[in-house]
């Protein structure tokens, strides 16, 4: 038995095979069984595009292993082709001399017709660079489930278990978890419990008789004990802004309109009544901000949820919460644009939007996550900025890391994520008319206070008008104009001084330092550690907090001959380093809609320090 | 049983100089609304107006309570963030026929179709004021304005079918001349359970004087309305000699003492029925008289309520949920 340092395996099949099912099934069992797994998966925008099609095909691409892992890997080393198309779609992915466990029941002439094979794959040369192990798993699903007497069609949709029950043996896994995991998900029909139960074994079993299958052993990683889940990052954006709701004592309320890929946030968020979140789904995306806009006006912890399109129609009422000085997060899962764009897709276009998009003076703060646990963190830092600075706060997260997922260690509540002080009023007003000023500042944060409708005394009147300084009431004085706007942005600059200085991977001196932000943290990080191992000064700064920027940012700049910013998008954060900074830096740009492979980002580094 | 404030309509004038056009329809209904509110004796704490952009829209200004002047169009989607927020607030919004049925129009009909505890006020003047004057949805078809030199060209909502299409579950028109009859709306709209909707035929001095002359000036409007009130036949006209019968599905005016006609032959004003009330909205004026009053009021289900009680619900069968138990709970693993 030989150990594994990591492996990626792609599964794929057609959208109704249950690849997404298959592929979570597999890499919550590695996780399990001590490995570090980084997921992917990769779905075609329609629900149920035309069967057998290559615009049919689903993936689901899993990285794990013995290392520390933070992307979906490359080039997969095993394939799992459940039909034609799915073979087509994926084999040129797949690194040379790959393994492809290949349903070969399901390469009919129909199929290998509209999947646009004139000949049949499996015959020919065509896998001649690959190891193809040709099983007719539809046939051997039916033959172990048949004792079942249940309707054959039935039996052969658990032909995903089959290839499953085949990857386990690969790597030596335990079905166990698996097969309490089906008792749960189908418990109201035990005949289904038995039938996918037996497509695992007997995947399983016909995987032992397959010289070429040596199981290989997986040496659990190096992983931090604690407790564990898996999440990805749309779930843990939900859990950390309802522990941000939990830890300022407020209602969460969020205000918001289902468009991919941040319609999940809205699906996990209105599951916990218990919590007593108040999930609103509007008519449309600016009824979703809007109602947010009412219930932070009101005392909530207000949010709405959205992706790049609807950012775009939320820009006015943004710049209303911006002028009110309430708080609001604004989440964007960011996807390929522009206009509909590439809404399965990943990519990180939206910055200049989020920064820019919005008519007058207009800064917010702008943070964006990391990697699919690290969106709990932001989220979580998204509600503490905007409750603690009474700005809005927009949180950029991507595709990529909205539906991929990874271990999380579990936070201990009673240590960290415990309190957020909110700017609310602590005290009735005692003599029923208090004078209140809403724009009276704090004069060291400019941060104003809360008060909210039913808090006696305090009754006062805001607007989207420009105010008149302290007093709040309508002024279209131009000294005063410059005077708030000039506060806006002071007070947004303000935050740096509540935000965690900027960490380096890394020197903090060299030739060149690599700056990048958002979902593509675990390529660049990959690739940045990888040139180091080679002994080239090499380092990595990821902007966490992008709007204002970590205090040390800038001299940060100053250790590095050059500077390289690989991001999703056609340069938009080396543009802004460019104009704050003049540091000459350089882009590294990719709109494919697809996340940067660590190889593409360790070329570009490779290219870039030959410049030096 | 006195716990109630004693207010007076001073205490809901707030410092802010008001400054609608001399002559506005305006202040009337701003007066109006201040003596309901007196007479409501909500605290003026848990009261809120939410408007958004023209000249009705500077309406939560000049009231003394919490208040919020938005943006275009969206007042009710910000207001019903508000409302699910806080339940016992008492939510107004102050809103024009550009503002509500133009670029709102999409949340005015979904405000309806939810049936919120909101109370929505519409300014009807016919035309874009703050703007300084174009054709509004509610123009009639040739309005000349600055932007239709030539006439206009759209056909206008009617603005009562528009509501009552939508699910609305209260309906009421009436007229700035009338204080009296306008704070007796919005009383009635106050104690409405559900989203209220008062529309008010404003005067805009400037761009469309006197359009609605013939039903809101004292000396013609008893012949020209219709004084809706549940249960009481509909008579109307200076005096009281004219009503409204309906025959073969059509309704038709006719005098008392002619043809026969008695004022047991009257249609009787009818609150709940959803035929009278479709029957109103479709009289065109000068046909038939303007109806004033309560169109509509029925009860529904109301979506704040019924929010709050799933809330309650789940966390009564439940618990209260806790972070730490939820996310320690289900598929977890120990790593050692």
């Amino acid at each position: 038995m030989k150990d594994v340092d990591s492996v990626v395996i792609r599964f794929s099949g057609d959208s109704g095979d249950g690849m997404q099912l298959t592929g979570t099934q597999f890499s919550n069992t590695v996780s399990r069984y001590g490995a570090d797994v980084s997921t992917f998966p990769d779905f075609p925008s329609e629900i149920r595009a035309p069967q057998g099609t290559i615009a049919g095909v689903s993936g689901f691409q899993v990285n794990f292993g013995s290392t520390e892992i933070l992307t979906p890997g490359d080039a997969p080393d095993i394939l799992v082709a459940m039909n034609p198309a799915a073979l087509k779609a994926n084999c040129k992915d797949l690194k040379e001399g790959g393994l492809i466990l290949i349903n070969t029941d399901a390469f009919d002439k129909k199929n290998l017709m509209k999947a646009g094979y004139k000949d049949n794959p499996l015959e020919g040369d065509d896998l001649n660079n690959y190891r193809p192990i040709k099983v007719d798993m539809t046939a051997r699903t039916l033959a172990a489930t048949k004792h079942l007497g249940i309707e054959s069609r039935f039996r052969a949709r658990c032909k995903n278990f089959f290839a499953l029950g085949v990857t386990f043996h690969m790597f030596d896994l335990p079905p166990d978890y698996c097969i309490s995991w089906i008792e749960k998900k189908f418990k109201t029909s035990p005949l289904i419990v038995q039938a996918n139960i037996c497509a695992l074994n007997a995947g399983r079993e016909f995987a032992t008789t397959v010289e070429t299958l040596v199981p290989k052993k997986l040496v659990p990683a190096d992983i931090t004990p604690g407790h564990y889940r898996q999440v990805n990052g749309n779930i843990a954006t939900a859990l950390g802004l309802m522990q941000a709701a939990e830890a300022s004592d407020l209602k969460l309320f969020l205000g918001s309109y289902p468009i991919t890929p941040a319609t999940d946030i809205l699906h996990e968020l209105s599951k916990y009544k218990e919590f007593e979140v108040i999930t609103f789904q509007a008519e449309d995306e600016i009824a979703g901000i809007c109602s947010a806009i009412g219930a932070s006006f009101a005392g909530a912890l207000g949010i709405t949820t959205t992706s790049g399109p609807g950012l775009a129609l939320k820009g006015e009422a943004i710049g209303l919460a911006t002028i009110y000085e309430i708080p609001l997060v604004i989440v964007n899962v960011q996807r390929g644009g522009p206009s509909t764009g590439l809404p399965t897709k990943t990519e990180q276009s939206d910055l200049n939007q989020a920064l820019y998009g919005r008519n007058g003076e207009c800064p917010v703060v702008v943070i964006a996550a990391s990697r699919p646990s690290d969106c709990f963190h932001m989220a979580y830092e998204a509600a503490r900025i905007t409750l603690e600075h009474m700005t809005p706060v927009i949180l950029l997260t991507d595709g990529l890391i909205a539906n991929g997922a990874e271990p999380w260690k579990i936070p201990d509540f009673t240590k960290e994520y415990t309190k957020i002080k909110t700017k609310l009023v602590d005290k009735e007003c005692q003599t029923g008319d208090c004078k209140f000023m809403p724009y009276e500042r704090d004069p060291e944060t400019l941060v104003r206070k809360w008060t909210v409708p039913g808090m006696k005394g305090y009754e006062h009147r805001i607007g989207g008008l420009e105010k008149q300084d302290v007093v709040g009431s309508v002024s279209h004085n131009p000294l005063n104009h410059q005077v708030m706007t000039d506060l806006r942005q002071k007070k947004v600059d303000l935050v740096a001084n509540n935000i965690p200085l900027q960490e380096v991977v890394g020197e903090q001196t060299g030739d060149l330092l690599v700056v990048s932000w958002g979902g593509s943290y675990g390529a660049n990080v990959t690739a940045v550690k990888e040139v180091q191992k080679q002994g080239k000064k090499v380092s990595l700064a990821h902007l966490r907090y992008i709007n204002p920027m970590p205090k040390n940012f800038h001299d940060l700049l100053k250790g590095f001959k050059k500077i390289l910013v690989p991001e999703l998008n056609m340069g938009q954060l080396k543009d802004l380093l460019n104009t704050k900074f003049q540091c000459g830096a350089r882009g590294y740009n990719k709109v494919q809609g697809l996340p940067f492979k660590v190889s593409e980002v360790i070329d570009a580094i490779n290219k870039e320090l030959g410049t030096i | 049983m006195n716990d109630k404030p004693q207010y007076r309509k001073k205490d809901f004038i707030s410092d802010q100089e008001v400054r609608w056009c001399p002559g506005c329809g305006d202040y009337a209904i701003l007066s109006a609304v201040q003596m309901a509110m007196a007479e409501i004796g909500k605290p003026r704490d848990q009261i809120v107006f939410v408007s958004g952009i023209g000249c009705s829209s500077r309406f939560p200004y000049y009231m003394n309570t919490y208040g919020m002047h938005t943006i275009h169009g969206r007042a009710i989607p910000i207001a019903s963030g508000v409302k699910l927020q806080n339940e016992d607030l008492s939510v107004w919004i102050a809103t024009g026929d550009g503002d509500a049925l133009s670029i709102g129009g999409n949340h005015f009909i979904h405000a309806l179709r939810r049936n919120m505890n909101l109370n929505i006020i519409l300014f009807n003047n016919e035309i874009y004021g703050l703007t300084k004057g174009q054709y509004s949805p509610l123009s009639k078809k040739g309005s000349v304005t600055k932007s239709t030199p030539y006439g206009s060209l759209d056909r206008p909502f009617n603005s009562a079918a528009l509501p009552l299409g939508s699910g609305s579950t209260f309906f009421a028109r009436t007229i700035d001349t009338d204080p009296k009859h306008l704070k007796e709306m919005v009383i009635a709209a106050d104690a409405h359970e559900g989203t209220s909707i008062i529309e008010v035929f404003q005067n805009c001095v400037i761009y469309t004087n006197k359009l609605h002359d013939a039903y809101t000036n004292r000396l013609t409007r008893d012949d020209n309305t219709l004084r809706l009130e549940h249960g009481k036949p509909m008579i109307f006209g200076k005096n009281k000699n004219k009503g409204l019968i309906c025959s073969a599905l059509t309704p038709q005016v006719v005098t008392i003492g002619e043809n026969g006609v008695t004022e047991a032959d009257l249609l009787v004003h009818d609150v709940t029925a959803n035929n009278n009330a479709s029957m109103l909205s479709s009289l065109k004026f000068p046909e038939f008289p303007i109806p004033l009053g309560v169109y509509r009021q029925v009860e529904e289900p109301v979506y704040d309520d019924d929010l709050v009680s799933q809330i309650q619900d789940v966390v009564k069968e439940k618990g209260r949920g806790d972070m730490q138990k939820l996310l320690d709970s289900g598929d977890t693993w120990e790593i050692k």
